[in-house]
C-alpha cells in the first residue's frame, strides 16, 4: 500500500496526485512511467511520471474512464493498492542541442520532466504547450521556469496563440535550427504534429500510450507497429521515432475496449451515487 | 480421481479434479510394489522419495507422507496438480509397463492438501549466515531457491515485479487447474521460512543492476517474457490476444468478474486458439468458461499435442473443437476480427525431434468464423534484466547460459527456470532453483563473511 500525500485539481477533469513510492522515485528518469492500482480489484493503469521529489512521485491524469474517475476520488492521506515503476526506457537526452518539447492537453504532464532533463544536459529548450482553452492548460508555470522559451496555444484563442501547437512548431523550425523534438499528447495530436518535422528530417520522438496490462514485457498487449515491425511500448518504448510510427493502428487498438469501458464507467457511477455505504456523491 | 461434470464446470472457475478421498488414496497407494530401485524417483526432477511417501499413505500415516514429500518439494500441492506426470514420475513407474502406473500426482496432492498442525511445517533455521541473497522473480524457480537458501540460514530478499507473487502459477495457470488458495498456502510456507518479499519491484528498473549486485549473491528467475506472434497478416487487429495477455487478464486481474473488477476482456462468442501446449489448452478452456465456442488449431497431429494428457482430455470434454494438421495464415476483419483463414498441412519426414515436419497442402485453405483469436505459440525468455546484465553469456534465444549448478558467466550471479531453458515446466524450474541454491550456499560458505 502506498500513501497519497497530495491531490489536486489542475483543470477540468485533470488531476494531480503525489504518492510516496521510494522504489519508483529512486531510479526514475524523464520519459518513464509507472503503473498503479487503486484498490484490490482495480485495473493496472499506466501514467507518466511527471515529477520526482525525494521519495515522492507525481502523476497527472485526466478522468476518462472508471479507473481514472476512481483515482480522482482518492483523498490526501489515503492509500492506493499498488505502484510499480519506473517502467519503460528513459528519454534519450542529447547534449548541447536545440530541443523543442511539445505538449498537448494532458500530455503536457510529461513535458516539464523531459524539459528539465534536457536543460540539465546543456540543451537549449523551447516549450510549446497547447490545450483546447485557457482553463485546460496545465503546468504553465513549471514549463516557464525550465524552458528558455515557452509558447502557448489554445484552440479557441482564449490564451496565447489561437490555433494548434503544430502551427507554432511549423513556424519555429523555419525560423531557427532545431535538432530534436518531443511531441506528447493524444495520438491524433502526435500524428499531426510530428508530420511538421518530417520533411526537415528533424529527429522527433513521441510517447505512445497503447493499452497495457503488466507493463514489464510479458503480455504483448502494448504492441505497436513501428517501422513496419511489432514493438512493445512498455519495454521498447514508450518513446519512439515519430516518423515511423503507425498512428492509425495505435488509435484503432486504443478503441478495443470502448464498449467495456462504457460499462465500467456506468458501473462506477452507479456504485458511487447510489448512497450506498462507502459511496460518495460527486 | 473424481471430476466435476463438463456441463457444470464450464460455468465457473472451480477446480475440475476434486481429488482422492482417504480410502481411494490408500487403495491406490497399496498397488505400489515398493521397488528396491524405484524408477519413479529417477523421473522426478526434484527426487521426491516416492515409495516412502506412497507406503506412508498405504498405511494411513498421512502426516508422514506429507513431511516426506516436503523434504524434497516445498510446493507439492502445486506439483501434484500440474506436473506432467505421464512424462516424469508416473511415466517411469514400473507398473505402467504392464497395467496402470501409480497415480503419483494424485497421491502427492492428496497428502499435501491435508490440513495438519503447524508443527509439521518445515521450520526456519535459526542460524544466520550473515549473507544476503537476492532472488529475482517469484515463480516456482525463485520460490524454491528462496526457500532453500532461507533454510540454509541466509537472509533472502525476493523481488517480484507484479503485484502478487507466484509467476505463471498466478497469472498463467487458471484456477480451475490450480486453485488460488492452494498457491497462496504454498507461497506462505516459503515466506514463513523468513524470506522477505518485495512486490511491485521490477529489478533493472526499480532496483538498478548495481544495487542488485551489491547482494552477496543473486539468483535470477525472471521466467518467460514476450509472447511470440506468428507474423501473419492481421495480427494487430482488435480481438487478437497473446495467451499471456488473455490469461493474465483473467487469472491475475480477474476480468471474468468485470465490471465488479476493473480489468475488461473480450468475451468472444467464437474463439480460435492457436497452439497445442498447456498454454493453449488453458486459454481455450478459459475462453470456454467466458461463454465462447472455441476451436483450437494445431499444426501437427493429435498425438503430437505437447500439453498434459489430462488437459487435452478435459478440453475435449468441455467441448473444445480440435482442428489438427492446420495452421492460420491470415486473420480477417478490420478493425475487429471476423475470422481466421487457415491451411491444412500434411505430415512429412520426421524432424530432429523425431516428429514429422508439417508441409502446406496447396489449395486447402479454409476460414473459421471468429471474433477473438488467441495465440499460444510460445514465449521468449524475459529480456529486460538479461539485457541490462553486462557480461552475461546469453544464448541464441535470449536465455541466460549457466553451468549445471546454475552459475552464469558473472561471478555471484546464478539463474534458473524458464529464463535459462525457455518455456519448460514448474518442476524443472523448481529443480533448477534447488540446485542453484545448493551452489550458492556452497560458494558463499567457501568465502569469509565480508
Ligand atoms: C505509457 C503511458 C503513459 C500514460 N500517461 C498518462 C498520463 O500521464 N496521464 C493520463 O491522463 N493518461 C496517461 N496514459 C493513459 C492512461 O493510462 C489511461 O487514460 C487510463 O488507463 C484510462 O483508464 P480508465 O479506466 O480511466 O479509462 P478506460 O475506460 O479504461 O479508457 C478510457 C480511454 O483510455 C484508454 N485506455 C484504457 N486503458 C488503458 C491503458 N491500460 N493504457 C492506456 N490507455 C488506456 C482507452 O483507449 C480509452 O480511450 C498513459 C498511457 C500509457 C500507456
Ligand atoms: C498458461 C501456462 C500453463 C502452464 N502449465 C503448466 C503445467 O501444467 N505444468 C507445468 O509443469 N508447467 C506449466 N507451465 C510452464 C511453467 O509454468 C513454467 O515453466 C514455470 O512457471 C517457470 O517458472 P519460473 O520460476 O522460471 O518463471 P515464472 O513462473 O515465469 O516466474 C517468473 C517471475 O519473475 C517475475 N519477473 C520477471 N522479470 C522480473 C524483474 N526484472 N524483476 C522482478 N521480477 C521479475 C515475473 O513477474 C514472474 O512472476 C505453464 C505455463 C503457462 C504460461
Ligand atoms: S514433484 Fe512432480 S514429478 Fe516429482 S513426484 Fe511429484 S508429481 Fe511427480
Ligand atoms: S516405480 Fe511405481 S511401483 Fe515402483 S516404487 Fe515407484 S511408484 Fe511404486
Ligand atoms: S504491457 Fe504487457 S507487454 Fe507491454
Amino acid at each position: 500500500m502506498y500513501t497519497v500525500v497530495k491531490v489536486g485539481r489542475l483543470a477540468d477533469r485533470v488531476h494531480e496526485l503525489v504518492v510516496r513510492a521510494p522504489h519508483v522515485a529512486r531510479n526514475a528518469r524523464a520519459g518513464q512511467f509507472l503503473i498503479l492500482r487503486v484498490d484490490q480489484d482495480g485495473e493496472r493503469i499506466p501514467l507518466t511520471i511527471s515529477r520526482v521529489d525525494r521519495d515522492l512521485v507525481r502523476v497527472i491524469f485526466m478522468t476518462v474512464g472508471a479507473t481514472t474517475y476512481r483515482l480522482a476520488e482518492v483523498r490526501e492521506g489515503e492509500m492506493i493498492q499498488d505502484v510499480i515503476g519506473p517502467l519503460g526506457q528513459p528519454s534519450e537526452i542529447p547534449r548541447g542541442a536545440t530541443c523543442v518539447v511539445v505538449g498537448g492537453g494532458v500530455g503536457i504532464a510529461s513535458c516539464p520532466i523531459i524539459a528539465r532533463a534536457l536543460k540539465d544536459a546543456g540543451n537549449r529548450v523551447i516549450g510549446i504547450i497547447g490545450a483546447r482553452n485557457a482553463d485546460l492548460l496545465i503546468l504553465q508555470d513549471e514549463m516557464r521556469e525550465v524552458c528558455d522559451d515557452l509558447h502557448i496555444t489554445t484552440d479557441d484563442g482564449s490564451l496565447g496563440r489561437h490555433g494548434y501547437a503544430a502551427d507554432v512548431l511549423k513556424d519555429l523550425i523555419e525560423e531557427e535550427r532545431v535538432d530534436y523534438v518531443w511531441v506528447i499528447g493524444p495520438a491524433i495530436m502526435m500524428k499531426v504534429t510530428s508530420e511538421v518535422t518530417r520533411s526537415k528530417g528533424i529527429r522527433t520522438y513521441v510517447s505512445l500510450n497503447p493499452i497495457m496490462v503488466d507493463g514489464t514485457g510479458m503480455c504483448g498487449s502494448c504492441r505497436v507497429v513501428v517501422n513496419g515491425e511489432t514493438r512493445f511500448a512498455c519495454v521498447d518504448g514508450p518513446e519512439f521515432d515519430a516518423h515511423v510510427v503507425d498512428f492509425d493502428r495505435l488509435m484503432q487498438r486504443q478503441r478495443f475496449y470502448l464498449e467495456e469501458e462504457r460499462v465500467a464507467l456506468e458501473h462506477h457511477h452507479a456504485r458511487r451515487c447510489g448512497c450506498q455505504p462507502g459511496g460518495h456523491h460527486g | 480421481m473424481a471430476e466435476r461434470s463438463p456441463g457444470e464446470r464450464i460455468l465457473d472457475f472451480q477446480e475440475v479434479d476434486t481429488g482422492l478421498t482417504a480410502d481411494e488414496a490408500r487403495a491406490e497407494a497399496e498397488r505400489c510394489i515398493q521397488c528396491k530401485k524405484p524408477a519413479c524417483v529417477t523421473g522426478c526432477p526434484v527426487g521426491v522419495d516416492i515409495p516412502r511417501f506412497v507406503s506412508a499413505i498405504a498405511e494411513g500415516r498421512f502426516e508422514d507422507a506429507r513431511s516426506t514429500i516436503l523434504e524434497a518439494n516445498l510446493l507439492p500441492s502445486i506439483c501434484g496438480r500440474v506436473c506432467p506426470q505421464e512424462s516424469q514420475c508416473e511415466g517411469a513407474c514400473i507398473l505402467g509397463r504392464k497395467e496402470r502406473a501409480i497415480n503419483i500426482g494424485a497421491l502427492e496432492r492428496f497428502a499435501a492438501d491435508l490440513e495438519v498442525g503447524e508443527a509439521k511445517e518445515p521450520v526456519p533455521r535459526t542460524r544466520t549466515s550473515g549473507r544476503r541473497v537476492a532472488v529475482v522473480g517469484s515463480g516456482p524457480a525463485g520460490l524454491t531457491a528462496a526457500a532453500e537458501l532461507a533454510r540454509r540460514g541466509h537472509s533472502v530478499v525476493l523481488f517480484e515485479s507484479l503485484h502478487e507473487p507466484g509467476g505463471v502459477l498466478v497469472y498463467g495457470i487458471p484456477a480451475f487447474r490450480l486453485p488460488r488458495a492452494v498457491v497462496h498456502r504454498e507461497i506462505e510456507r516459503v515466506l514463513s521460512l523468513g524470506v522477505e518479499l518485495h512486490t511491485n519491484m521490477l529489478v533493472g528498473r526499480s532496483l538498478s543492476v548495481a544495487e542488485l549486485l551489491a547482494f552477496d549473491a543473486v539468483f535470477i528467475a525472471t521466467g518467460a517474457g514476450l509472447p511470440a506472434f506468428m507474423g501473419i497478416p492481421g495480427e494487430e487487429t482488435n480481438g487478437v490476444y497473446s495467451a499471456n495477455e488473455f490469461l493474465t487478464r483473467v487469472n491475475l486481474m480477474h476480468a471474468d468478474r468485470f465490471p465488479e473488477t476493473g480489468t475488461p476482456i473480450r468475451r468472444g462468442s467464437r474463439v480460435v486458439v492457436t497452439g497445442g501446449g498447456n498454454v493453449a489448452m488453458d486459454a481455450a478452456r478459459v475462453a470456454r468458461r467466458l461463454g465462447a465456442r472455441v476451436s483450437l488449431v494445431y499444426r501437427r497431429r493429435e498425438e503430437d499435442l505437447p500439453a498434459r494428457r489430462d488437459e487435452v482430455r478435459h478440453a475435449r470434454e468441455e467441448g473444445i473443437e480440435f482442428i489438427t494438421c492446420a495452421v492460420p495464415v491470415r486473420i480477417l476483419g478490420e478493425p475487429s476480427v471476423t475470422g481466421v483463414e487457415c491451411v491444412r498441412l500434411e505430415m512429412c519426414d520426421p524432424d530432429e525431434s523425431g516428429r514429422p515436419t508439417p508441409r502446406v497442402l496447396e489449395g486447402s485453405y479454409f476460414v473459421i468464423d471468429a471474433d477473438t483469436v488467441i495465440q499460444a505459440i510460445g514465449t521468449s525468455p524475459n529480456p529486460l534484466l538479461v539485457g541490462l546484465l553486462h557480461g552475461a553469456e546469453v544464448g541464441r534465444k535470449g536465455n541466460l547460459v549457466t553451468d549445471d549448478a546454475g552459475r552464469t558467466s558473472i561471478p555471484r550471479v546464478y539463474a534458473g527456470g524458464d529464463i535459462t531453458t525457455g518455456s519448460a515446466t514448474v518442476i524443472l524450474a523448481m529443480g533448477a532453483g534447488k540446485r542453484a541454491a545448493a551452489a550458492i550456499d556452497a560458494d558463499l560458505m567457501r568465502t569469509p563473511v565480508p
